[in-house]
């Protein structure tokens, strides 16, 4: 099991965000966390990409695992730069006043030398050829969807092995959603694992391999995607009926 | 008023700009990472200058014995890098801890006041009010150019400046560290997510600032070579609102501002007494600031370094 969260119990100044959830991801696997605004999706990332203060949520009972050994006490660059985890966050939080290829230069400010940075960007321009056309501008000029996969190539750029992404379709228009899909699946093929947190449950449960369905700080239902997809309580809840 | 005269102010302007230059670019490079005004940044050049008199003092004395050329080949680098000392600890013990503790930008800022008459009243109290003779390091060269009189070390301050602007410049846009405080001052935020430590960021921007700070306090003492603990106050506050008029938290906005302000002074001086200087110089910045109250690089919002 490549990442493994133990009866996670989360605060947020006095407010418990996390009441004891438990969900695991193995290797090569997509798994979704779904549920409505304010279930603990994205507590639940930023607790596993430890962030520090002020956005950091306290941990308070349970654990957090990447291949067995607890990471509660790892710094959030070391998340990135040891666990070979990287988020892509809600929001996208791309460097508006970078240039494209800045942005994707800085993500490697952690790599060790000699890694093949030249193949890479050119993997990430494959995935995404508007980066590419795009590569000098600032990013803050790039429209909504660019912005995404620019946050999904910058997560990429840091030699990340598990991808975690908050609300990647946020914004984003219906066609560019599929696209972005589309891709998650190919680096998916390619051997990525993603964790991925969504609110469009259906887009989510269809790409990914399994799910948890999260309700107020806790999990209430968990199993492989077409189950979930299938379930008539979830299509009254969170797939329009 | 001749030709000559003139030329001979500007080379004066061009010097003083250079002071005001190189510690105007340490309120930048702080305020761009850390939105804080570092108000101890007129103090650390202070104590650079300090530091370069006894750094000078030491090789030149018997234990070292070095030759003045030498001794300032030697002092330059351990200035610096002292210097940088000084300034890394003051972010290690006054700053940081603020930080941790996710303490309003306001409480940061009066701890830099704080630190600041810290710096100088420590001085005043270890080494006490006599000032302080900077030795000749180099020896003088007057070259007369035209009429122009024209010194070694006015020379050697200009070009100085001119090289430290060039190298930031150069360290801002083009490696990765320099993209991690561009990019820190836009969103904090996703700094650790790209697996970069923002402390160790934080602590290179408070090493680069410390550090030219020592270099102009050694600079400034070779050039005026008396030093006293309050030294650091007044050219600090000239070199922050130079920072803030070129607009704060862009490189070249502290070397243009720091220019600026060097040739309204010397500007007015021509013109009228010398006791209206700072009276006329500030308020023509605070036109400036008036018209363009981001000052003339500045962007609104939190988009700039």
């Amino acid at each position: 099991m490549l990442l493994q969260v133990e009866n996670l119990e989360v605060k947020y100044g006095n407010i418990q965000a996390l009441h004891g959830i438990s969900f695991h991801v193995n290797k090569g696997e997509i798994v979704t966390l779904i549920g409505a605004n304010g279930a603990g999706k994205t507590t639940s990332l930023y607790s596993i990409a430890r962030l520090p203060p002020p956005e950091a949520p306290r941990v308070i009972g349970g654990d957090i695992k990447v291949e067995g050994q607890s990471i509660l006490k790892t710094s959030p660059n070391a998340v990135v730069k040891d666990l070979k985890m990287a988020l892509a966050p809600e929001g996208r939080r791309i460097f508006g006043n970078l240039t494209v290829m800045e942005n994707l230069k800085l993500a490697t400010y952690a790599r060790e030398k000699g890694a093949n940075l030249e193949a890479e960007y050119d993997h990430i321009f494959e995935l995404f050829p508007r980066l590419k056309e795009r590569r000098e501008q600032r990013s803050e000029s790039l429209s909504g969807g660019e912005q995404q996969m620019l946050a999904v190539g910058r997560a990429l750029m840091t030699g990340c092995k598990t991808l975690l992404l908050d609300e990647p379709s946020m914004g984003l228009a219906p066609v560019l959603k599929y696209e972005l899909f589309r891709k998650l699946k190919q680096l998916n093929e390619e051997g990525m694992t993603i964790l991925l947190v969504e609110q469009n449950a259906k887009l989510a449960l269809e790409l990914a391999h399994r799910g948890y369905v999260m309700d107020t700080g806790k999990i209430v239902i968990e199993g492989p995607s077409d189950e979930i997809l299938a379930n008539p309580e979830i299509k009254k809840a969170y797939l329009g009926g | 008023m001749d030709f000559i005269t003139f030329i001979q102010n500007v080379l004066n302007a061009l010097q003083w700009g250079s002071f005001y230059a190189l510690i105007a670019l340490g309120y930048t490079l702080v305020y761009g990472v850390l939105r804080l005004i570092n108000f101890a940044h007129g103090d650390i050049f202070m104590v650079g200058a300090y530091i370069s008199f006894f750094v000078a003092g030491f090789f030149l004395g018997p234990l070292a014995g070095l030759s003045p050329a030498m001794t300032f080949l030697v002092t330059v680098p351990l200035t610096m890098v002292l210097t940088a000392c000084v300034g890394v600890t003051l972010e290690r013990i006054a700053y940081r801890p603020l930080r941790r503790k996710g303490a309003h930008r306001l409480y940061v800022v009066i701890t830099a006041l704080m630190c600041g008459l810290i710096l100088e009243y420590s001085n005043l109290a270890v080494l006490g009010a006599s000032r302080l003779k900077f030795p000749e390091l180099i020896e003088k060269q007057i070259w007369n150019i035209g009429g122009v009189t024209l010194t070694n070390l006015k020379v050697m301050v200009i070009f100085t400046a001119i090289i430290v602007f060039l190298l930031l410049q150069w360290v801002i846009t083009k490696t990765r560290v320099g993209m991690a405080m561009r990019a820190i001052s836009y969103d904090k935020f996703a700094i650790p997510l790209m697996g970069i430590p923002v402390d160790n960021i934080i602590v290179i921007t408070f090493i680069l600032g410390s550090g030219f700070a020592g270099l102009a306090g050694l600079l400034f003492a070779m050039s005026y070579p008396v030093l006293e603990p309050f030294m650091g106050m007044l050219i600090g506050w000239k070199a922050f609102i130079a920072a803030v008029v070129g607009g704060i938290g862009d490189i070249k906005g502290a070397f243009v501002g720091g220019f600026l302000l060097g040739f309204i002074e010397i500007g007015v001086v021509m013109v009228f007494p010398s006791t209206f200087r700072d009276l006329f110089a500030f308020t023509i910045l605070l036109l400036i600031l008036w018209i363009k109250p981001t000052g003339l690089f500045g962007i609104p919002q939190s988009t700039k370094i």
